[in-house]
């Protein structure tokens, strides 16, 4: 397949590891990978904060880059997030019509119904749940609320770490709860935020993990950035760092985002 | 079978058991007031948030009570095969009674004014209160009991009824306690739910005339003696005021679910029933009920059938009150009725499961909110039933939960982001200095983030900060990023952005 790849902002500018992870992964399965330059972010922060005239041009830089997907340039676009996949789905095509744009709100609803975050892509599309991973660690899993709630991606990331060799899956209490990242949120409700966060930390520790794993940076970074302050030792890795990694190529749970040890390339 | 009526036993169980913390100050008793508008009142959300939150018992409290209802209810939903077809019925039936509301109430009127009832319209909370104050002191008497009901909790019908010199005495035990403390609720159905059993004990030996002095914090006792102080009430009054759960327009058929038979005591007892009740309540056909009354107790109190399902059509010859009138209440609802995205609020059948799964809630509790209607579906009701300026609409994390448990299917995460979009408008419009800093950031975002090229530069930006990282974190940035850093690190951002790999790794091909 022909598969373009939408990095999101937050990874291309924070957590370049998680992008780069998702091309060694689909190009080891075989498939080409295509970064569009154009794209930028899908609007999401924007709409959440209620900014939608400001979104606009955003969301439409989005379904412009990836409108050829709509004619076949590309099999897919792939979202290493459960955020952006939602946004792109369910709130792209609602900003165009609210702002008149009727011919891309529908050109957005195109490109919608061929996008595909990272697990959903695996499992529903490429139909494989052991990727050839390779990952001795303990790991615990957080449901990120949107793609739980908005995508319904159910056991879908479960069943691809549970067929990673090596991997040992814990379960985490109270999984489903929020960790109270949301956006702006963070920052405009801070303390409740801080709040909710504490919850989570603690049932993260609670498992024992070496390794919290999710399939979206942003909820990663906020309970990271707990699990950090905390000095937990517990370290924030995307799925698909963990899906990356191989006995040749491993993954190394702490590794600098881009740093020597970082997930390189499968060798070419 | 016959109904017992006589006076219950108060006392039970030995007096020592489970005494009191001497040393609890009787001040901490005091709620917070009943306010001038039950629909908004107290601080700002992120600042009543902040004072809840150093509360621990509270959170604890909360905590567990909370996870206690989410997980009966996740029990006895998951036991029904077609609850999503049940859902779904629900939610056509509301969407159904909202598009054609004038119709169906005045079959409504018709229907109830046809079997003996006396139908009055309340544009406002004032108008609804006059007609009641006017409806008690025709009865010639100073005291009436209620039923709880969240639409006079909303029009502060108490109170009014206080400055005309008449007792509203509430007999659901959690909104008795809120009102012997001078408190206000703090959720939907639980109204109490942010006091413990000694706090509640404590209340009922100050404020309670009739409770027994060595009354202690074990739940039956507290119970026993609620009922028998109630029970004297029951007896004694000659009207009573309820809201309603359900109003079905083609039989003129009122319905009260309820756990406690205070609702029954109330609605068969005294001689004239007043009802309060807005006017989204509504259910075009009898057999619509089947549907609701099977959402709403298990999304509600997690049971499978709530005990007592009273229902009354007009005035039946020698059997319960004698006189009855309904008062339907605006109060905002029409208004919102106009909104083509928001008018989903009103199919709300108040069963609170939103605010047992919302993570904001059990955190901060229902007083935070300002409103007599906490909770995800009280960030959505609240704002529209005032019309003004609120930053309710801000208080989620867009987390869902509360959309996936709605009975009615309220898509709250997309109302509350449509009311932060009216909310910023109304920012442009009249913009305070913490609007215009959001403003600024917004549109600098937007144009970065609005293209290819601009976003490659300006995602190298972040990797300035690693100048003030330490072992791959920083630990504390200046406002407004120290919101973040205050309670979590920010981790480095990297030497290098994903699109600036790629660029490189396409030329070494």
């Amino acid at each position: 397949m022909r598969i373009a790849l939408a990095a999101t902002c937050i990874a291309d500018a924070m957590f370049p590891q998680a992008p780069r992870a998702v091309v060694t992964l689909l190009e080891r399965l075989g498939h080409e990978v295509v970064f569009p330059p154009t794209q930028a972010c899908c609007g999401q922060m924007h709409v959440n904060t209620g900014y939608l005239a400001d979104a606009v041009p955003v969301v439409g830089n989005h379904v412009r880059t990836f409108a050829p997907v709509a004619d076949g340039e590309w099999d897919a676009v792939v979202v290493p997030s459960g955020s952006c996949t939602g946004s792109i789905r369910h709130q792209q095509r609602m900003v165009l019509e609210r702002a008149g744009l009727d011919a891309e709100a529908r050109t957005a609803t195109a490109v919608a119904e061929r996008t595909y975050e990272l697990s959903e892509l695996l499992v529903d599309v490429l139909g494989v749940t052991d990727v050839g991973a390779w990952f001795p660690h303990r790991v615990t899993y957080h449901p990120t609320c949107h793609s739980l709630r908005m995508l319904g991606v159910g056991d879908k990331p479960e069943r691809l770490l549970r067929a990673v060799e090596g991997l040992e899956l814990v379960p985490l209490e109270q999984a489903e709860g929020c960790c109270g990242f949301g956006g702006t949120f963070s920052l405009k409700n801070a303390d409740t935020s801080a709040a909710m966060l504490d919850d989570k930390v603690a049932t993260v520790v609670d498992t024992g993990a070496e390794v919290l794993t999710a399939g979206d940076w942003s909820c990663l970074m906020h309970i990271g950035g707990g699990l950090s302050r905390d000095g937990t030792g517990v370290r924030p890795m995307h799925l698909a760092e963990i899906l990356a990694s191989t006995r040749e190529s491993p993954s190394v749970p702490g590794a600098p985002a881009d740093g020597p040890s970082a997930h390189r390339e499968a060798a070419r | 079978m016959s109904t017992f009526l006589g006076m219950p036993t108060a006392r039970g169980g030995p007096a020592a058991r489970g005494a009191s913390d001497p040393d609890a100050a009787p001040d901490t008793l005091a709620g917070v007031g009943r306010p001038d508008d039950p629909l908004h009142w107290g601080a700002s959300f992120p600042d009543a948030a902040r004072a809840a939150l150093d509360n621990g018992q509270l959170r604890r409290n909360l905590g567990n009570a909370t996870r206690t209802i989410r997980t009966k209810r996740a029990r006895v939903v998951g036991e029904v095969p077609d609850w999503e077809a049940l859902r779904d019925a629900g939610s056509a039936l509301k969407t159904d009674v909202m598009a054609r509301l004038p119709e169906l109430l005045e079959e409504l009127e018709r229907n109830v004014t046809a079997r003996g009832g006396v139908v009055h319209w309340a544009r406002d909370a004032a108008e609804a209160n006059r007609i009641v104050a006017d409806l008690v002191r025709a009865k010639e008497t100073d005291e009436v009991v209620k039923v709880k009901s969240m639409a006079t909790q909303e029009i502060g019908l108490n109170e009014a009824l206080a400055e005309e010199g008449i007792a509203a005495v509430e007999t659901d035990l959690a909104e008795l306690i809120v009102q012997l403390a001078d408190d206000m609720p703090s959720h939907i159905l639980v109204p109490a739910i942010h006091r413990n059993r000694t706090e509640i004990r404590d209340i009922f030996l100050e404020r309670m005339a009739d409770a027994p002095p060595d009354l202690t914090d074990v739940p039956r006792e507290l119970a026993m003696a609620a009922r028998a102080h109630l029970r004297r009430k029951f007896l004694s009054a000659k009207v009573a005021i309820s809201g309603a759960n359900f109003a079905v327009a083609d039989t003129g058929t009122l319905a009260v679910v309820e756990s406690e038979g205070n609702g029954r005591m109330c609605l068969t007892l005294p001689e004239t029933l007043i009802t309060v009740m807005g006017i989204e309540k509504l259910v075009p056909t009898f057999d619509d009920l089947e549907v609701f009354l099977q959402l709403l107790p298990r999304s509600s109190t997690g049971e499978r059938m709530n005990p007592y399902t009273s229902m009354w059509t007009g005035v039946t010859p020698g059997d319960g009150p004698q006189e009855f009138h309904l008062v339907l209440l605006d109060n905002g609802r029409t208004k919102v009725l106009a909104d083509e995205v928001g008018r989903a609020a009103l199919h709300c059948i108040r069963c609170s499961a939103c605010l047992n799964v919302c993570p904001v809630y059990e955190r901060v509790g229902g007083h935070a909110y300002g409103s007599v209607y906490p909770g995800p579906i009280g960030a959505i009701l609240t704002p529209q039933l005032t019309g003004s300026t609120s930053d309710l609409p801000y208080a989620s994390t867009l987390c869902g939960a509360c959309y996936e448990v709605c009975p009615v299917k309220i898509d709250i995460p997309s109302i509350l982001v449509e009311l932060r979009a009216r909310e910023v408008e109304l920012g442009d419009a009249s913009p305070d200095a913490a609007d215009r800093v959001w403003q600024a950031a917004m549109k600098a975002a937007s144009f970065a983030m609005a293209d290819g090229g601009r976003f490659r530069r300006a995602a190298r930006v972040p990797r300035l900060l690693r100048a003030i990282s330490r072992n791959g974190v920083i630990r504390r940035l200046p406002f407004p990023g120290s919101l973040w850093t205050r309670s979590r690190d920010l981790m480095e951002p990297p030497r290098q952005t994903f699109r600036d790999w790629w660029a490189g790794r396409e030329d070494r091909r």
